[in-house]
């Protein structure tokens, strides 16, 4: 187990330096940031000040290095817009994004894995067949669209729930959550509906097709033929088998709806990652873009590895050390 | 003779399809006593496997019982509920399947599947459960068990597979064992052992077995009695000894004539022309007339059926073709 650990990280970081190397050329090339940074009336002799100060004189391996060690201590810059630290800026948008991103996703699979085995032990059915023809609803709505009726729904004509923004939050050291507070929990849950609807269908019908799959396999009619109940059969001994698939889904689409929260954060005005990404590219603010950038690819990346350690966790086939005959504690 | 186990009246399964009914057991009647191994052998899709999966209540939708009756110990089973089925699979009647490579859940330890079937059919606590999966695994031959018994499948060889599969189907005494190809898939060498494995485990505790293979060695080697069936229908039935040595259908002379023996010297081995109709195809009178050198114009007409030992064959039943 500890050498699987160690390989993936090792490629894991690979992929970070590479991530990064993009990263950093958008940075550098994309535009002069001494431009950007120097008022109209600074002088030839000051921006030239500037760019050495900068170190953009230095060869380009001595500029990446320094990216990468910068990056690598969180330090992405200064905001050109806000003259605030990027990471501080980030660091105070991201635990709203991440919190809706979470509920979502625990939202999706509660609700999606039961409606795929549903619609996979009673297909055909009257029940399954609603669910499928609501699932291709719910694939082919656009998120913002969900979120708009969701918000004329409960908000407009119920008024049950807020609109917008994210209600109070509450300091748990750095991290500001919004789900200790009564009207922060409320405030979560249009978006996070809204967030999820794609992600349940997604899982719903993954679900289903692994579990039409495995429900033909040898080893659920043995489990028949030994006599275990028909439920335990569904819901134990295949579901298992299917959540591999669901597993590496789940992983990548939480890297997804990180990357791509903005639309519901734009519709729901709520303030996370999504609505600073989309307010730097309005303004060129590329340090705060490239440190998006690095960031969500790190949470891919960090994710993809969660992934695959997970696999080995699920499937004993997977660990390497089971493999060995006789190896009694898997 | 002994008591009757299972007792298999009149059965008759069906597949509806679009282009009509098809028949893939038709009118089916054998009994298994009390520790008695029945054979049935046929060619792939003669129905013998369909057979085994009726009684056990797990045949594939759309496949169903369409009449006939199955007796298990004096209890009719065809009849009863998924529920009630449930507690009758596994306690009353064990499986073993074709291939132990599948058989498993890859994802569960040998001994947590031995302990969940145990608990199911039994009131051991959790501990007691794992006793018995010991030594169950002790009996069917595992070696080092303490060690093995948390081992995951796949850590397993192909016959130590086997062996775990046949220790799940004894797991709680059943009466009856229904064994489904269950060396088919093992090395020739592995075969014998885990052929002669089942006989003697079910020869200790009196269980009746269906042996349902297409490999007449092993029928010869291993049952009492033996059913040939083809194209869905019983063709013969009787002991060993009597069908192995004077088959009376030309069909299980023909099957006898196809298994190679180091002992004749023939050049080729002899073969029965064609094939077995596909269900949906049987020709009308006795299902393998198109084959038979012998067919009269009455095998062309009438079926030939048998509810007991003898050949459904009119040669056999009237001694000559009308």
């Amino acid at each position: 187990m500890l050498a699987f650990l160690i390989k993936r990280t090792a490629n894991a970081a690979f992929v970070m330096l590479a991530v990064a190397l993009l990263a950093f050329t958008i940075f550098r090339f994309f535009g002069d940031p001494v431009e950007m940074m120097v008022n109209e009336q600074a002088t030839q002799a000051d921006r030239a000040e500037l760019r050495e100060r900068l170190g953009l004189n230095d060869g380009f391996v001595t500029q990446y290095t320094r990216f990468v060690t910068n990056a690598v201590q969180g330090d992405f810059g200064i905001s050109y817009r806000n003259q605030q630290d990027v990471m501080v800026l980030i660091g105070d948008r991201f635990p709203a994004t991440f919190e809706l991103v979470l509920v979502a996703t625990v939202i999706s699979l509660v609700v999606g894995i039961p409606l795929g085995v549903i619609t996979a032990v009673h297909r055909d059915s009257r029940l399954a067949n609603a669910l499928q023809l609501g699932s291709i609803v719910g694939v082919s709505l656009p998120s913002f669209v969900v979120g708009i009726m969701l918000i004329l729904a409960f908000s407009v004509t119920l008024g049950w729930l807020p609109a917008f923004g994210r209600g109070e939050t509450v300091d748990v050291g750095w991290w500001s959550t919004g789900l200790l507070t009564p009207s922060g929990r409320a405030a979560l849950v249009l978006p996070a509906i809204s967030l999820s609807t794609f992600q349940i269908t997604l899982v719903m019908r993954l679900v289903r097709a692994e579990m039409l799959e495995t429900l033909r396999t040898d080893y659920v009619k043995f489990a028949r033929a030994r006599g275990v109940p028909a439920a335990r059969v569904q819901w134990v001994h295949a579901l298992r088998n299917c959540l591999m698939p669901v597993i590496t889904l789940t992983g990548m689409q939480i890297g997804n709806l990180i990357a791509f929260a903005l639309v519901t954060e734009t519709v729901f005005q709520w303030p996370g990652m999504g609505l600073l990404f989309i307010q730097a590219v309005t303004f060129v603010d590329i340090p705060v873009m490239a440190a998006y950038l690095m960031l969500v690819s790190f949470i891919f990346v960090a994710l993809n590895t969660a992934v695959d350690v997970t696999y080995a966790w699920v499937d004993p086939r997977l660990r390497d050390d089971t493999a060995k005959a006789g190896g009694a504690n898997g | 003779m002994t008591e009757t186990v299972l007792d298999v009246r009149n059965l008759r399964v069906e597949f509806p399809t679009r282009r009509g009914t098809l028949t893939a057991v038709d009118d089916i009647s054998l009994t298994i006593a009390k520790g008695e191994i029945l054979g049935v052998v046929g060619e792939s899709g003669a129905g013998k496997s369909m057979t085994g999966m009726a009684i056990l209540g797990l045949l594939e939708p759309p496949g169903r019982i369409a009449s006939g009756e199955i007796w298990l110990s004096g209890d009719r089973i065809d009849n009863l509920s998924e529920t009630q089925m449930q507690a009758v699979r596994g306690r009353r009647i064990g499986a073993i399947f074709q291939d132990p490579l599948t058989s498993l859940n890859p994802l569960f330890r040998v001994g947590d599947q031995l302990v969940e079937t145990i608990r199911l059919h039994t009131q051991l606590s959790k501990s007691a459960a794992r006793q018995r999966a010991i030594e169950l695994m002790r009996e069917v031959g595992i070696p080092a068990v303490e060690e093995r018994i948390d081992n995951y499948p796949h850590q397993f060889s192909g016959g130590m597979r086997q062996r775990i599969v046949i220790a799940l189907a004894l797991c709680a005494e059943p009466e009856l064992i229904i064994a489904d190809e269950p060396t088919t898939a093992l090395d020739v060498s592995i075969q014998a052992q885990i052929t002669a494995l089942l006989k003697r485990l079910c020869r200790e505790r009196g269980t009746a077995v269906m042996l349902v293979t297409h490999d007449m060695g092993v029928i010869a080697e291993t049952a009492d009695r033996v059913a040939v069936m083809y194209a869905g229908r019983l063709a013969e039935l009787g002991a060993v000894e009597d069908v192995v040595r004077r088959p009376q259908h030309p069909y299980t002379t023909g099957l006898m004539g196809s298994i190679p023996s180091l002992r004749r010297d023939e050049a080729e081995l002899q073969m029965i022309p064609g094939a077995m109709p596909r269900l949906g195809a049987i020709p009308e009178g006795c299902a393998f007339n198109p084959r038979c050198a012998f067919a009269g114009p009455k095998c062309r007409r009438d079926t030939p059926r048998i509810h007991g030992n003898g050949a459904a064959c009119w040669l056999a039943l009237e001694g000559a073709t009308a």
